[in-house]
């Protein structure tokens, strides 16, 4: 953690984007989490990804809940509206201000303790509503800010570093995701870089409720030997389902791999998820699959990564409720109000 | 025996029933059939937390002079279920009329001699007419509707359009009805006293005044104030606030050019989601509204917190009912005043706005987002179950076409690029309420990060003391300025004045309005202030401080008013008497009468010179 302002000088031939915009321009407020931390990680993966689609930063909405996680959206896209909300109710609120301008690209960062403990009400109606947005949470099994209680994801066995021993069986938060309908199912390790940019940004383009369960380290309080969340432990756990590639349209494909290696995702609103398949017989839009696969990397220990299910056509709540394409925030007295003649017509109607 | 009771367009019907009968609808249709004559009649359902089987009553208050509030007592009682039969022939007025279903005689024991008694053996009636057991149950209501119009001297032609209108197109549903309807008149013509002491007779009380219950009515209110997303979770009384505002969007905001909807509805998981849609949606620039009932303000509380801290404006319509924890679902109370005016942990204030009626719950239901957009806060408006869930008569919904949304203080893409200082929580104007952009709105000035905790005028976080207060004192600042744009209290004075005054607001106003008239046939004039809105305008202050003692009439236990006066305006304690109603039903005029009466009674009892002989 550091008190010294970020200085805002940039490199003269730091290279653009296809909008024109540096990487520094995706940054946010330096961090003020502890040296080390996975989450940091995370903004920066977050930052890379952005930068890389030349997404508008100010047309991001980033919402967290409370704790460690949820400071982080500070910390990325200062030119984004931000929202540190309440404790586990990130989702409600992601939802109405999606349901408000459904223009806007929606990235909620939570954390295990306030996904899967204090909101796992509001995680759970959020997928299954398919709200469109990024559902980020950055999972270190660990209570940071009040120094270090065990959360609900919290392995069974797993030691504290106070010594206990975590007796409660861990809420799987991809898993749960599978089993509640949401249609973009991915888990990942902040310590992968490359594996979490490329599935923020194959996130970030699925049009529905997209998930990444991303593991990442509490180098304070979860860091130690006996921890199922410690960077040594998942180094040595992680086991990635697939390596993707995401291609927007304007990009051509650039790597050949042996075919049968690859699959590629058509999603509804054209976008292509190519992945190059590290499990050969993994079926991407297998539901139960997924469902079966996580259950069996648990039992040997594992802990597997990558795109865990994408449901190709999926849909967003806005088409479930039949909304119009403008976003209801940009409707004026002319759309909504139905005036005074419609009013005389109700009173007579009431007679 | 005492006089049968006498009276023309006067009185209190009371229909006791059994819930799931069928029976509400034929109750309405007799509220409906009198208020089609040109009489001012006004229903309230008194039902159970229950689906089928349980006791349910029907009041229907008739008053020439308007009278739209409960009066108290009840001069002709319908008494169709035999679960509350010894409670329904107590609950008669000395000479009044019992109406009962004569097909198994009663003994004398569970009958009185001071009333007139009306029996029609209407299970026989049906039996022999009907075969199927569900016409038998059904028809029998229309059966008594028609031996009361012989009765009261209903106009039956007026009740045969409103089931013509009620069955159109369903042909043979008319002449069953019609045929009950005849054969209930016919019966009690040959048998009974046609007509009793209490009828009606046509006028032209009723005007243009509409029919409506105050739920849909703050629902219609949501829809022409520009509310385009509504999240809320099931709970009585408030349910129908949420049905009819799907119901009234379904009529009037679908595109016509694309078919798609111009609302957004969401059922939420519980309203804690709720409301934290609506502080969502309102983030972003819609304007956001939910409905729910005390519980759901218990649950919403920490959200409502962040709305005032975090300066989000939010609609939230609580249809009180009798508390605390789950209370009386189904009945009525002014219960939530405190909990709603200083909802959340630490220095909190919300807006409350208290309509009267479902006219008051319209225009307060479209001003409270022109409110919310302008303080950017929550603002409630305060319905309660004998609002929300009855239907009343009252004034015409009125909308000015000229009027525009108050859509507050917003920077958009122009004023940010023309380079105006912008930080959300700068106190610009000088009257606490900062300016706020929507997010997405420029792309590289006002961004701003929304939170819960304490943060500097240009919404940085700090623990800073300074800040930190500078920013409560504002926030005080801008609830001062709330004071001068929320609806103003109406006063009514006695025509001589009075050195008592009485203070009431919502769902008590029409029994306090006739109480005013009863007291001042007993020679004792009241002065009346209806609060309309906390914070309380200076007129409350003043009305208080211009008379001796001041009367704070509410439903509920506590005097929640009384004590949020006490708070906000630092009133001596001495000053305000308590008339308290909280028993579930809606406060009747004789109660509040009574209680005033004999407060000046007692206070007589020390004169200050000796009355002469």
């Amino acid at each position: 953690m550091t008190f010294l302002p970020k200085p805002k000088l940039h490199h003269p031939e730091l290279p653009t984007n296809a909008i024109g915009l540096t990487r520094r321009d995706y940054e946010g407020a330096i961090s003020t989490l502890c040296a080390g931390c996975g989450h940091d990680s995370i903004s920066a993966a977050i930052i890379r990804a952005c930068f890389e689609l030349a997404l508008p930063p100010h047309r991001i909405a980033k919402l967290s809940g409370i704790g460690c996680s949820s400071k982080t959206p500070t910390y990325f896209l200062g030119q984004a509206h931000g929202f540190n909300s309440v404790h586990g109710r990130m989702p409600s609120v992601l939802t109405g201000a999606n349901l408000a301008n459904r223009d806007l690209i929606y990235l909620g960062v939570s954390g295990d303790g306030d996904s899967a403990s204090i909101g796992l009400g509001q995680f759970a109606h959020a997928l299954r509503r398919g709200v469109n947005m990024v559902y980020v949470v950055e999972n270190n099994g660990v209570y940071g800010l009040t120094k270090g209680q065990f959360s609900a994801t919290s392995d069974r066995g797993s030691k504290s570093k106070k010594g206990a021993v975590n007796a409660d069986s861990p809420i799987d938060l991809a898993g749960l995701a599978l089993e509640l309908g949401a249609s973009f199912v991915a888990r990942s390790f902040s310590g992968d870089r490359e594996q979490l940019v490329s599935l923020l940004k194959a996130a970030l383009l699925h049009p529905g409720a997209a998930i990444i369960d991303c593991i990442s380290p509490c180098v304070a309080f979860n860091n130690h030997a006996g921890s199922t969340k410690s960077y040594d432990y998942v180094r040595h756990h992680n086991e990635a389902v697939n390596r993707i590639e995401v291609i927007t349209g304007r990009e051509p494909i650039a790597v050949d791999y042996a075919p049968g290696t690859t699959v590629a995702v058509t999603q509804h609103d054209g976008t292509v998820l190519r992945l190059r398949k590290l499990a050969a017989d993994y079926d991407i839009e297998d539901r139960s699959a997924a469902i079966n696969f996580l259950e069996s990397r648990r039992r040997e220990g594992e802990i597997a990564t990558g795109l865990l299910y994408v449901e190709p056509g999926a849909e967003d709540l806005h088409t479930h409720l039949g909304t119009l394409e403008t976003p209801l925030n940009a409707l004026d007295e002319a759309a909504l109000c139905p005036g005074a003649d419609a009013l005389a017509a109700i009173n007579a109607a009431l007679r | 025996m005492p006089q049968p009771l006498a009276s023309v367009n006067d009185f209190v019907v009371k229909f006791a029933n059994v819930n799931g009968s069928g029976s509400a609808s034929a109750n309405r249709l007799f509220a409906r059939a009198i208020q089609r004559m040109g009489i001012p009649a006004t229903p309230r359902n008194i039902f159970p937390s229950n689906i089928q089987g349980l006791p349910t009553w029907y009041e229907v208050r008739v008053s020439e002079a308007g009278h739209l509030g409960a009066r108290g007592g009840v001069d002709l009682m319908v008494a169709m279920n035999p679960q509350t039969w010894d409670q329904d022939v107590a609950a008669i007025d000395a000479g009044g009329y019992l109406f009962f279903d004569s097909t198994r005689p009663i003994p004398r024991s569970r009958l009185r001699e001071d009333i007139t008694l009306l029996g029609l053996p209407l299970t026989e009636i049906c039996n022999r007419a009907y075969a199927d057991p569900r016409e038998r149950q059904l028809f029998k209501n229309i059966i008594y509707i028609g031996a009361l119009a012989a009765l009261l001297e209903l106009e039956i032609p007026v009740v045969e359009t409103l089931l013509a209108e009620q069955f159109k197109g369903k042909e043979k549903l008319i002449a069953a009805n019609l045929h009950a309807l005849h054969l209930g008149r016919d019966e009690a013509r040959a048998h009974l006293p046609c007509p009793i002491g209490l009828t009606l007779r046509r006028s032209d009380g009723v005007g243009d005044r509409i029919f409506i219950d105050g739920n849909s009515a703050a629902a219609l209110g949501a829809v022409y104030g520009g509310a385009t997303v509504a999240a809320w979770y099931p709970i009585t009384p408030s349910t129908s606030v949420a049905e009819a505002f799907e119901r009234y969007c379904r009529r009037t905001r679908i595109d016509p050019a694309t078919g798609k909807n111009r609302f957004a509805i969401v059922q939420a998981e519980d309203e804690l989601a709720a409301i934290g849609m609506v502080i969502g949606a309102a983030w972003n620039g819609a304007r956001a509204f939910t409905a729910t009932s005390g519980p759901g303000i218990s649950l919403m509380q920490e959200f409502l917190g962040l709305a005032y801290f975090a300066e989000i404006p939010a609609v939230i319509f609580d249809v009180q009912r009798g508390g605390p924890s789950t209370g009386m679902p189904t009945r009525t109370q002014q219960a939530d005043v405190l909990l709603c005016a200083y909802a959340s942990h630490g220095d909190t204030k919300h807006v409350l706005l208290f309509p009267q009626d479902p006219a008051e719950s319209f225009a307060f239901g479209a001003t409270a987002f022109d409110l919310a957009e302008r303080l950017q806060t929550p603002v409630f408006v305060m319905l309660d179950l004998d609002i929300g869930m009855n239907e009343r008569l009252c004034a015409p919904f009125a909308w000015d076409p000229a009027r525009r949304y108050d859509r507050g203080k917003v920077m958009g893409f122009d004023e940010l690029e023309s380079g105006r200082d912008f930080g959300r929580y700068l106190d610009l104007d000088e009257d606490g309420i900062p300016w706020r952009t929507y997010p997405g709105a420029h792309p590289t000035r006002g961004a701003f990060f929304t939170r819960g905790s304490s943060k500097d005028r240009y919404a940085r976080y700090t623990e800073a003391g300074a800040a930190y207060a500078d920013n409560m004192q504002r926030l005080a600042l801008k609830f001062e300025t709330a004071r001068g744009l929320v609806p103003r209290p109406l006063r009514h004075d006695a025509p001589e004045g009075s050195r008592l005054g009485v203070i009431y607001y919502g769902s008590t106003s029409p029994a306090m309005d006739e109480a005013a008239d009863l007291l001042a046939a007993r020679g004792t004039a009241v002065d009346r202030l209806r609060i309309r809105a906390f914070p309380f305008h200076d007129d409350v202050v003043a009305f208080i401080r211009e008379h001796e003692t001041v009367f704070v009439v509410e439903q509920n236990r506590d005097a929640q008013l009384r004590s949020l006066l006490l708070i906000e305006a630092e009133i001596d304690p001495a000053r305000l008497k308590r008339v308290l109603h909280y028993d579930g039903t809606p406060i009747t005029a004789r109660f509040i009468a009574e209680a005033i009466a004999e407060h000046v009674a007692l206070s007589r009892i020390a004169p200050l010179r000796k009355a002469t002989p």
